[in-house]
């Protein structure tokens, strides 16, 4: 959150452009609440982790989908939390890791390319998305070294190739475009290597969505983080797609459909 | 030593007023009609680029007349107040009232504190739950403030198109019905046809979702118009 008093508006009539958001909140001493005071370190404190979070290019686009789980240590923190976001309406983001954080980071990204997009009445292209998310990752280096790890995953249609992307980034703010698939999370590794096995270019969506939820099953199965459908409760995973119409949440109803038919699929 | 000439205070706000009302009454109109499940924003500005309307938030709407490189000032501090507001508290913290005062305060001071005025009139239109819960705030060069309902217009024309507009508003009109009557009462008082690429339009509508603000690119108003 931010600290400190809202500036007076002539305050902000500068004509210089702040070069985003977040420096339009430095420049008003407004620092976003991505940082703790440095030499500190949260050792045991509990701080839930986000887990499994994935993505995959599908003809038309690409496909996003995460667990609804968030856990502390052994437990489980939260059942219903949401790990997928649109980051914008050609756009959306993923988070894992340290999970107040990432929520903070998701808000403060979908913020940012809001207020470019109406200054400027156009917005960012996919690739300067993907970019600016790869320099707010490498400015929370310093929380990296606290062990407040977060890692996001971002996908988009760049409405100028009139393809989907996919983006992966490291903890240093390393960003890395994927061809086909990616997952990451304490279950990435066993969502990935279920991906490899059934992945093939030119899905269609619900071929895709399919897929995608597979894998999340796969990994709940051997990640203990990582939290599968949850037929009881009725939780079923979050999943996205964009494509040339822009980011739309599959509803409820069609994930419930599709996580029933792939898990009937299993035996 | 040189004394400087005594000029009584009301001569210098004097002055500084007849400077800001010559240089709005140059610039081009702007008026704002409301129909059923919306707010339409109309201005004659031939210039694709150069806007004179924008979006400030969810269901806020801005419109300036006057010099450019002025108004697109206070647009842009209006997008940084309401974005900053917005991420400190929630989204419906953002309202026209709150971002009206800040002008109308800041606009207040300028005039009083500066040697130029600035030559503009904005209005912050705010777009309701319901077509009485909408808002419109116009503002003057000198920080004035005023709460206007229904309709609005600003800049050169203002007193004509009011009163035309006042003749022939009446409450729930559909888009298309909205875009006729404007653009008919701005031809009327400006006394010339407007071709389609001479307007710049743009709605705050409930159907857009969250950010409810759109653009009527040149197609779409030829057809709104036409019928």
């Amino acid at each position: 959150m931010i600290d400190g008093p809202l500036p007076a508006i002539g305050s902000l009539l500068s004509p210089v452009p702040a070069a985003s958001f977040s420096a339009l909140l430095t420049a008003n001493s407004l620092t976003p609440g991505l940082t703790v005071p440095p030499g500190q370190h949260l050792g045991g404190l509990p701080a839930p982790e986000a887990t499994t979070i994935l993505a995959l290019r599908y003809a038309d686009g690409v496909v996003m989908v995460g667990d609804r789980q968030a856990t502390e240590g052994y437990s489980v923190a939260h059942r219903r939390m949401q790990k997928v976001f649109p980051a914008d309406a050609y756009s959306a983001v993923a988070i894992s890791g340290t999970a107040g954080l990432a929520m903070e980071m998701v808000r403060l990204f979908q913020t940012e390319l809001e207020h470019y997009e109406k200054l400027e009445g156009a917005r960012l292209s996919l690739e300067g998305k993907a970019n600016h998310l790869s320099a707010m990752m490498r400015s929370r280096l310093p929380m990296v070294f606290q062990g407040l790890v977060v890692v996001p995953l971002f996908a988009g249609f760049d409405e100028r190739t009139g393809r989907g992307h996919l983006y992966t980034f490291d903890v240093v703010g390393g960003r890395y475009e994927e061809e086909d698939f990616t997952a990451t999370g304490s279950g990435g590794r066993e969502a990935k290597s279920a991906l490899r096995g059934s992945y093939r270019p030119q899905l269609d969506e619900s071929e895709a969505l399919g897929m995608a939820i597979k894998a999340l099953v796969v990994a709940a199965d051997e990640d203990t983080a990582t939290a599968g459908p949850d037929l009881r409760r009725e939780i079923y995973p979050t999943a996205v797609v964009v494509d040339r119409a822009g980011y739309r949440e599959i509803p409820v109803e069609r994930v419930a459909e599709l996580t029933r038919s792939v898990i009937g699929g299993m035996a | 030593m040189t004394i400087p000439f005594y000029v009584p205070p009301e001569q210098v706000m004097k002055d500084r007023a007849e400077y800001a009302r010559k240089g709005i009454a140059k610039g081009r109109s702007i008026a704002t009609v409301e129909y059923a499940g919306g707010i339409l924003l109309l201005a004659e500005n031939p210039s694709g680029a150069l806007h004179k309307i924008g979006e400030i938030y969810d269901r806020i709407a801005f419109a300036g007349v006057g010099k450019y490189n002025e108004f697109e000032a206070l647009r842009v501090a209006g997008i940084r107040l309401a974005d900053i507001k917005g991420y400190t508290y929630g989204r419906n913290d953002v309202t026209a009232k709150g971002l009206a005062n800040a002008y109308s305060q800041s606009l207040g001071a300028m005039f009083t504190e500066q040697l130029k005025p600035y030559e503009i009139e904005i209005l912050v239109i705010e777009l309701g739950e319901t077509d009485e819960d909408n808002r419109m705030f116009e503002i003057g060069y000198d920080g004035t403030l005023e709460d206007k309902r229904r309709f609005c217009a600003i800049g050169g024309k203002e007193e004509e198109l009011l009163k035309a507009l006042g003749e022939r508003y009446r409450p729930g009109m559909t888009l298309a019905e909205a875009v006729r009557m404007s653009c008919e009462v701005f031809e009327m008082v400006e006394k010339r046809a407007i071709p389609v690429e001479g307007w710049e339009a743009a709605v705050l509508d409930r159907s857009n979702g969250r950010r409810s603000f759109r653009r009527l690119a040149g197609d779409e108003l030829r057809q709104l118009r036409e019928g």
